[in-house]
């Protein structure tokens, strides 16, 4: 797999390698045969491994995750494609109740391996329910793993690491980065709940997932031309999260923000606030910030800038926590 | 096969107001029925069922071990050892006939209420008691004897058993799944859903209806209406309104849909027309909504009297063997009582033992912080 792979041919890649490696795992979702899904995730793979393997199923969430549970009962591992963010909500009750809770109710005696994709956030010049960032939702439900790839290589390992889980994984795909290259090595590096240190930095940590990653990067970049050494930590896995990690990180730099695409109010950044405060209290310079969306139903496109964060509201935070 | 339909004059009827046109109420030209009320076998051409007598007292056995397994389960209730109990009084037949319908390698998918088909399932009816007790939210191993574990949000469950089918279709097996569910959740997107997924593929499934006729306080006609089992018309497969008071229609109707499902011919709807005798659950108090003529009118129907009618009339079991089965009963009932009562509570550390199959390093440090914090009571218990 050596050379530059976008996200998506590197997300692909690593459903095809799972199809080849398990003949119990099956690909489920709407559009994902001849089309290949409507970001071509799934492009080919029905060619290569027929319709009874990548299947293309009625246009009803519920339906694709409820089955999907039935087929894990059966002894298969599906793969479950929602084709946007706010398509997932009729399924809500399949993953919160049923799949997150099935392991628990059978005290063990059942898994649920079975992987839910779901391409999440904005800044695609989307219609409405196509650019939200839902993940604490799922975060928030005990049962579910949750995590979001920021580049090709993470892409690739993790959704091949979700898929081999044996428990449900919530897997958020930055659509807004599907396009961007990068090299995607030949073997995962790191497990699929460890966050990882993508730019090292001594005064504030920036904490970042799935597209906001890239952001923050240009945002320390664009710093250190001001004599400022971020450090960008980039989260990977929502649920768990990788605490230790962000501890030893937030306890040398004594500042940290965290950017996300969701709504700051009760989203991933609150509970990270709030751990970090914990955790960190004593070396903590400024209180932990948080960037992300408003706590408004997502905008049109034509004014998704506003809401979404960009390299200058998460310097205008650093600017703020610098000032403590 | 084919989809009945009527051609019955439809008249308005005010909402809320049972019409008994609109839900198929007193269409009984349409139930499949072998076995009357008064006890007599009658034949239907489309679905003869021959048995033997001592399969007729083995399911007269059944019939009368779940009630009485299920009035303990009351009682129980009513004692202070459940929480709750949702009854299945005057639906015995339905599910036993059902339930002995299934060959080994079938797979049930129960709502709540199920406690019949556990029975057949050879499922301990002690299992059944965890959830209601409160000493866990199911427990058993839906794979040790294909019942999976009961669900609660309705309906959703019917999915569940699509999906399993689907399974063995590709598995090229020839089992098949009933999936269980009521009147009530014939109006949920998730059984619709599951129509539609089983229909396009074809998918070995049985949609095993008990329309009760009420879902906690609301009559069928809130629901629907036309009878339940016509909905199966518009997704493309057969549907069939059987006596669901009636035994050995149920047996002979749901062994057809099986074998049609198994057989490759895809789902079946089965519509078991049956009577919700108690209460939705204990909690409920149904002489708020309904009339007790109505009770009155359904106790007539009764599934055990109607069997036992029969064995008697045809001189198919003698006193020795009632009393046979009222004696296995008692047991039952004592074995279930003191089950129930020397079931003890889980460590609460139970709390954390299952949520992920995989290690889960916030589940951990949540178990130790409260194991730290149990620890510090004197003598290190706190409950």
């Amino acid at each position: 797999m050596a050379g530059q792979l976008s996200i998506a041919k590197a997300l692909n890649e690593a459903l095809r390698k799972s199809l080849e490696s398990d003949p119990k795992t099956v690909l489920m979702g709407e559009d994902i045969g001849k089309l290949g899904g409507v970001f071509r995730i799934t492009d080919g793979l029905q060619k290569d491994f027929g319709e009874d393997r990548v299947i293309d199923t009625p246009l009803a969430e519920s339906g694709i995750v409820g089955t999907a549970i039935g087929l894990a009962l059966r002894g298969y591992r599906p793969v479950v494609e929602i084709q946007f963010d706010g398509f997932v909500y009729p399924a809500f009750d399949q993953i919160v109740s049923q799949l997150a809770k099935m392991h628990a109710r059978a005290l063990g005696h059942v898994k649920m391996p079975i992987t839910v994709r779901i391409p999440f956030g904005g800044g695609i010049g989307a219609v409405e329910h196509h650019s939200e960032s839902h993940e604490a939702y799922f975060a928030h439900t005990a049962g579910l793993r949750v995590v979001s790839p920021s580049n090709a290589h993470d892409a690739h390992w993790m959704l091949r690491q979700a898929i081999e889980s044996d428990d449900p994984v919530v897997f958020l795909e930055p659509k807004r980065r599907y396009w961007d290259k990068g090299e995607v090595g030949e073997d995962p590096m790191l497990p699929l709940h460890s966050a990882r240190v993508v730019r090292p930095g001594t005064d504030v940590t920036l904490i970042a997932y799935g597209p906001m990653v890239k952001v923050c990067q240009e945002a320390a970049q664009a710093a250190e031309e001001d004599g400022r050494r971020l450090e960008v930590v980039d989260l990977r896995s929502l649920s768990p999260i990788d605490f230790a990690a962000l501890e030893e990180s937030v306890k040398r730099t004594g500042r940290a923000i965290v950017v996300h695409e969701a709504p700051v109010f009760l989203g991933l950044g609150a509970e990270l606030a709030a751990r970090l405060t914990e955790r960190c209290f004593y070396h903590l310079e400024a209180p932990v910030l948080r960037v992300g969306g408003y706590h408004a139903p997502y905008p049109p496109s034509r004014v998704e800038e506003t809401y979404l964060p960009d390299l200058d509201r998460v310097l205008d935070a650093v600017d703020r926590a610098l000032a403590f | 096969m084919t989809v009945k339909s009527t051609s019955r004059a439809r008249k308005k009827a005010a909402p809320g107001v049972p019409d008994p046109a609109r839900a198929g109420i007193g269409a009984e030209p349409e139930l499949v029925q072998l076995l009357t009320p008064e006890g007599d076998r009658v034949e239907h051409p489309e679905f003869p069922l021959t048995v033997t007598p001592e399969e007729l007292r083995s399911l007269y056995r059944d019939l009368v071990l779940v009630r009485r397994f299920d009035a303990e389960a009351t009682s129980l209730q009513r004692q202070g050892e459940l929480g709750l109990w949702a009854s299945l009084l005057g639906q015995e037949a339905a599910q036993v006939g059902s339930g002995r319908a299934m060959r080994s390698g079938d797979y049930a998918f129960p709502t709540y209420r199920e406690h019949g088909v556990a029975w057949c399932r050879d499922v301990d009816p002690l299992n059944l008691l965890g959830m209601f007790r409160g000493v866990n939210n199911g427990g058993w191993d839906p794979n040790e004897k294909n019942f999976h574990l009961y669900t609660i949000v309705i309906g959703s469950q019917t999915l569940h058993a699509t999906g399993y089918a689907m399974g063995i279709t590709k598995d090229g097996a020839d089992d098949a799944v009933i999936a269980y569910f009521g009147d009530g959740a014939s109006s949920q997107g998730d059984v619709n859903e599951s129509f539609v997924f089983a229909s396009v593929y074809n998918s070995p499934v049985v949609f095993f209806c008990q329309n009760n006729q009420w879902a906690i306080s609301e009559p069928t006609t809130v629901q629907t209406r036309i009878p339940l089992y016509r909905r199966a018309s518009g997704f493309g497969f057969p549907g069939v309104r059987v006596d669901g008071n009636d035994v050995l229609a149920c047996l002979a109707v749901t062994r057809w849909a099986l074998d049609h499902a198994r057989s490759g011919q895809g789902p079946v709807l089965v519509e078991a027309f049956t009577y919700r005798m108690g209460a939705h659950t204990t909690s409920d108090d149904p002489t708020r909504y309904r009339q007790s003529e109505e009770t009155e009118a359904w106790k007539a129907k009764d599934p055990i009297l109607r069997l036992k009618a029969h064995l008697e009339k045809e001189g198919l079991a003698d006193e020795a063997f009632f009393a046979e089965v009222e004696a296995e009963s008692e047991k039952l009932g004592l074995r279930v009582r003191e089950g129930v009562r020397s079931m003890p509570d889980p460590d609460p550390t139970l709390i954390f033992d299952h949520v992920y199959s995989e290690p889960h390093p916030l589940v951990d440090e949540e178990r130790a912080e409260y194991e730290a914090y149990a620890a510090s009571f004197e003598g290190g218990e706190h409950h």
